[in-house]
């Protein structure tokens, strides 16, 4: 297992340690297993970590951890970074209302995969999405385990402004827009929580290597829990358990 | 201090917010870390104390009460009450006198640091503006007329040190270290970007640098599975047009990155006007990081207050 594990120096204060060249959950989670044994044990010198779909961004000081000694100090970590991905599943659940005003594109998807609306939505909130990184935005979560039948290409020409809390399908990929920003996805619905909420504690919702799951709502739960948001007192779902 | 005439960009910054790139949270910070950690030394403040970043042409200000202040970076001709003020000086200001400053004569980025430090919240753990975002920083945004800045309490007078301002040539040569992804470049892609000689564009901002010059060759796609991408990274699209990413570059991106710009050299890209020419020198990691301690050790002796010049 440690022999497809590449040190990529990222100029004097970074390191990508790259631990495969694919998209792919057992990768991911070896990414995130160092992640998190970092975080668990601070090293003295690591300012900060960016777990990505295969490769973890180290941001160190080389005054205090020069590069040979950061190196050292991974090696011991990379054999166990496998093992402590396989901690329990966290799974965030995320309310969406489908479809009319909420996803506008959902008919469109409907008809490119060949199902009812009803079965579009029942496979997109049938699934825990692995969460395999964010970044793009604050709290934009690039998603793994869209069923390839609802795959459906981006719009030939991007929204110029898509609202934040809406749920899209681009290409293979589906997630939520946790800003007001110009996008080209297909909008299937709309959550009414937050992914992104500066004045929360914790301002994103999720990290890489949780899962996300989608769960339909009416509109008047929608716009009940929208009101509890905006009031500051919706909690977020979330289940542990399971092993990933 | 109240803003009387904004200039074109001006916003607080700081070293950055660190520890938020893994949430898709932009750096931010100083583009010209340098300017702004002497200008902070110059004062007796912490060298990442939060300071006003004025882009291409400076502000007028009023400063509402005394203060010991230090301009860095670029030269924007500044006069104190009409009268010329020297640059990377400290230099006690009263309440009621005002600062004004015009177009950058040399550099793009100037500093205007306060004794105690720009005093906006720490959001995140920075003041540094993330404009995207509107967090941080003076509300978030760039700063406008009518705004009043507060500044801390100073700690010290330091008023009279002074240090030799930098310069900014019209050729600059970066030394970068080869990665993450060379191996995606031609051999012949990866002479030109350490051979010839690329020019600044006016499409430069705070992400990143827009070079022009011979395009890069890729050995396939230039794409890559998208990571997480360091300061000083230099992205190459399929345009094969090297960006070289800075203070506001997204936290991941999916082009190759033929080097990353050393740390200690990154600032004299963001001093870099569009035309400046710019030449990348390779060098190793072991250099890079001997490199980059010498340049630290620079900081650390004026902070213990060695080094300096006095009026």
């Amino acid at each position: 297992m440690m022999d497809d594990i590449r040190f990529l120096p990222c100029g004097d204060q970074a390191l990508a340690v790259e631990f495969g060249n694919a998209i792919d959950p057992g990768i991911n989670a070896r990414v995130c297993g160092l992640a998190r044994l970092l975080a668990e044990t601070p090293v003295p010198g690591i300012r900060e970590t960016v777990p990505t779909f295969r490769s973890l961004l180290i941001c160190y000081d080389p005054g205090v951890l020069p590069y040979k000694k950061l190196i050292r100090t991974l090696k011991p970590l990379l054999a166990r970074a496998g093992a402590a991905s396989t901690g329990t599943r966290r799974v965030v659940e995320l309310p969406v209302c489908y479809g009319g005003r909420y996803g506008e594109d959902l008919p469109d998807v409907a008809a490119h995969a060949g199902l009812s609306e009803d079965e579009v939505v029942r496979r997109h909130a049938g699934t825990e999405y692995l969460i395999y990184m964010l970044g793009f935005l604050p709290g934009f979560a690039y998603l793994g385990g869209l069923d390839p039948a609802i795959a459906v290409p981006r719009l030939s020409s991007p929204r110029t402004r898509i609202p934040a809390g809406s749920v899209g399908i681009g290409g293979e990929q589906t997630g939520v827009y946790p800003l007001d920003s110009p996008g080209g996805w297909r909008l299937i619905g709309t959550t009414p929580v937050k992914p992104y909420d500066p004045g929360r504690e914790e301002p994103i919702l999720y990290r890489a290597g949780d899962y996300i799951r989608f769960v339909p709502v009416e509109e008047r739960e929608f716009l009940d829990i929208r009101a509890q948001v905006e009031a500051g007192e919706y909690r977020v779902t979330v289940r542990e358990g399971g092993a990933v | 201090m109240t803003i009387l005439q904004p200039g074109p960009l001006s916003t607080v910054q700081d070293l950055g917010r660190e520890g938020c790139q893994s949430m898709g949270f932009s750096v931010s910070g100083a583009m010209d870390a340098r300017a702004l950690r002497i200008g902070n030394l110059l004062l007796g403040n912490p060298e990442g104390a939060a300071a006003i970043e004025m882009t291409m042409a400076g502000m007028t200000v009023e400063f509402t009460s005394d203060a010991v202040i230090a301009l860095t970076g670029a030269d924007m001709r500044p006069t104190l009450n009409g009268a010329p003020m020297p640059r990377c000086t400290a230099v006690y200001v009263h309440g009621g006198d005002t600062l004004a400053m015009g177009a950058a004569a040399s550099g793009c980025r100037g500093y205007l640091c306060v004794a105690g430090g720009i005093d906006v919240p720490v959001v995140m753990g920075s003041r540094s503006t993330n404009l995207k975002c509107g967090l941080g920083g003076f509300e978030g945004r760039k700063l406008a007329s009518g705004d009043w800045v507060p500044y801390a309490a100073a700690l010290r007078n330091t008023a009279g040190r002074c240090y030799a301002p930098d310069e900014y040539p019209d050729t600059v040569t970066l030394r970068a270290v080869p990665g993450p992804q060379d191996d995606a470049f031609t051999e012949k892609g990866l002479a030109d970007f350490f051979g010839e000689t690329y020019t600044v564009t006016p499409s430069s901002d705070r992400m990143g640098a827009r070079l022009e010059g011979p395009a890069v060759g890729t050995r396939g796609k230039p794409d890559i599975i998208s990571d997480g991408i360091a300061a000083g990274s230099v992205q190459i699209p399929a345009s094969g047009k090297p960006i070289v990413l800075m203070a506001d570059r997204q936290t991941t991106g999916g082009y190759a990155k033929i080097a990353t710009v050393l740390s200690c050299d990154l600032w004299r890209l963001a001093q870099a006007r569009p035309g400046t020419k710019i030449r990348f020198e390779r060098v190793t990691l072991a250099a890079a990081q001997k490199l980059r301690a010498r340049a630290e050790k620079e900081y650390r002796r004026l902070a213990q207050g060695k080094g300096w010049s006095h009026l």
